[in-house]
């Protein structure tokens, strides 16, 4: 983000320093009371309860059942990621293409599960996945199972649920990159004898590379932290580390350990954030790109 | 400009790929609302036949519609929070000169950074402490603080799209700093302000994470009374619940398309960043 001019930058300067400030204390006040002030009491949990202690931190990483649920955490981030991708690209590259209508009702299609309630959507596969749901019907009756298969529950049907809610946000900021490509480079390319595999290969792939690590890179930092998909959808066999977080504070009430592993989320999020933050465009995102 | 020609084999089999994906993101969703009316116990698809039984359902349960109007309740204060709130930091930002302000930047993107897991315990632990789980005031106020990103950056947006001489020609011809925002800037960015008042709206009410932690057993929020009844009693009264919810979102978006079309073809088209 540092590298461009900053979006605050423009416009002109009407209000002093000091109005200015006062302007900005009910958002100060705000964040204060429901970001910045739990975020440094739960984190002061992890470090300083009873007294200043990493014991907590060094449970994370010693105790097999916790690290099993960090790995399969980052297994099926990085899978969901992975499928996000394959599957967004083709539909980003040919929104990138379209043009008029059917291009709106392309974006109506992208955006509208973006905005629809994540309960609804993991809702939505909980009832086709059901034993006696519709994708069980389907394969049943086109006779690739004998008898319906317990789809919940599985690995399997977290990554798809998770992939289906997430994989607009790979596909938005790679339709924004590879909308801006011009024809021209790829019209070059097929002058000099490119076909079409050769053009994708080297000319539209490398150019489209920061949508690729943009979009990647959130949809991996979201999947780290998803609470609501994997907790209805998966079993104790498919635990992630936000459902383990909830365990430790509505069952076991240790906020010391919750507050523990939240710190080590927190500080996986900022590496990705400081290594990734040229690419990362928020505002592709949040509000109009 | 495409040419025919250049439609291969490969990017006819690629495009055939693409709309299959953009029908895979619509089906889950759209199956729903065919299956709310079926009389099935287990929902199926298609529905064996029709009825309103579920909506009459959800419509006569008391613990449904006491979440129902809670969350209108919540979501309607935090619109109008967060807009003001967030109009005025956006002027701050844009139009005045702000001490600190890297820090500020930093905190109107940290609520889409930070995972909201990591905020909802955190709020949790806090709330609990200072009494404002269940309340008004507590999710009011947490909500806000989820909503500021889209809110802020919506605003900006339109803040930056509209000629800031205007303004400045304001200002010299005698206007003091209030009566040049009320006549000239805020008519200008009032398409903006309306799409970021809806975004607050459904951020707000769709909001699963959070309220899950800060609902206590008298006042739940939709969502965490969904996310209950999903875990232990599925029944197809929850279909309904959700094509209720998703019809609300699709109006509030129509309504933003409108709002800001004034200036830009959608508004905010974009979705933030719920991580949940």
């Amino acid at each position: 983000m540092k590298a461009r001019p900053s979006r605050f930058m423009l416009g002109g300067r009407t209000y002093s320093p000091a109005a200015s400030l006062l302007l900005a204390t009910p958002f100060l006040l705000v964040l204060m009371l429901a970001f910045l002030l739990p975020l440094g009491m739960l984190l002061r949990e992890s470090l300083f309860v009873p007294s200043f202690t990493v014991e907590h931190y060094r449970r994370v990483f010693d105790e097999p059942v916790y690290l099993r649920v960090m790995y399969r955490t980052i297994r099926i981030s990085a899978l969901v990621t992975l499928i996000s991708l394959l599957l967004g690209y083709p539909l980003a590259a040919m929104m990138a293409r379209t043009r008029g209508l059917m291009l709106n009702l392309l974006l109506v299609a992208v955006l509208l599960p973006l905005w629809t309630s994540v309960l609804v959507r993991t809702y939505a596969w909980l009832v086709l996945l059901q034993r006696n749901g519709v994708v069980n019907d389907l394969l049943t009756g086109l006779g690739i199972v004998d008898a319906p298969m317990q789809l919940l529950r599985t690995e399997g049907a977290v990554v798809l649920a998770m992939s289906h809610v997430l994989l607009p946000f790979v596909v938005l900021p790679l339709y924004a990159t590879l909308r801006a490509i011009p024809d021209d480079y790829a019209r070059a390319a097929r002058m000099l004898g490119a076909n079409g595999f050769a053009v994708f290969r080297h000319v539209t792939l490398p150019l489209s590379m920061p949508g690729i690590t943009s979009g990647c890179v959130m949809v991996f930092l979201l999947a780290l932290g998803f609470f609501v998909t994997p907790a209805l959808i998966g079993g104790p066999q498919q635990m992630m580390l936000a459902t383990l977080v909830q365990q430790q504070v509505t069952e076991l009430l240790n906020w010391p350990f919750a507050g523990a592993i939240i710190g080590v989320l927190l500080l996986a999020v900022l590496g990705l954030m400081i290594v990734f933050h040229r690419v990362i465009r928020l505002d592709r995102f949040v509000g109009q790109a | 400009m495409r040419r025919r020609s250049e439609l291969t084999a490969g990017r006819l089999a690629a495009n055939a790929f693409a709309y299959g994906v953009a029908i895979f993101l619509l089906v889950p969703t759209a199956l729903i609302v065919p299956m709310s009316f079926g009389p099935d116990r287990y929902l199926k698809f298609p529905p064996s036949g029709f009825t309103l039984e579920w909506y009459s359902a959800y419509f006569s349960d008391r613990d449904w519609l006491d979440a129902t109007f809670f969350s209108l309740r919540i979501a309607v204060l935090t619109s109008i929070v967060a807009t003001v709130v967030g109009a005025l930091v956006s002027l701050a930002l844009v139009r005045g000169r702000l001490p600190g302000k890297p820090v500020f930047e930093l905190l109107v993107v940290g609520p889409v950074i930070v995972p909201n897991i990591a905020i909802a315990i955190a709020t949790y632990l806090v709330f609990d402490g200072l009494k404002l789980t269940g309340t008004t005031l507590g999710f009011v106020a947490a909500h806000t603080a989820l909503a500021m990103p889209f809110v802020v950056f919506t605003i900006l947006a339109s803040l930056h799209r509209y000629d800031a001489d205007l303004e400045r020609a304001a200002l010299s011809c005698g206007a003091s700093p209030l009566q040049a925002f009320t006549w000239v800037t805020l008519p200008q960015i009032l398409p903006g302000i309306v799409s970021a008042a809806l975004f607050a709206f459904i951020i707000s009410f769709d909001e699963p994470v959070i309220s899950f932690f800060i609902s206590d057993l008298d006042h739940r929020s939709l969502p965490r009374k969904m996310f209950e009844d999903i875990d232990y009693n599925v029944s197809p009264t929850l279909a309904a619940v959700a094509t209720v919810l998703t019809g609300l979102t699709v109006l509030a978006l129509v309504a933003g398309h409108f709002a800001g079309r004034g200036r830009q073809a959608s508004p905010g088209a974009r979705r933030p960043t719920s991580g949940n």
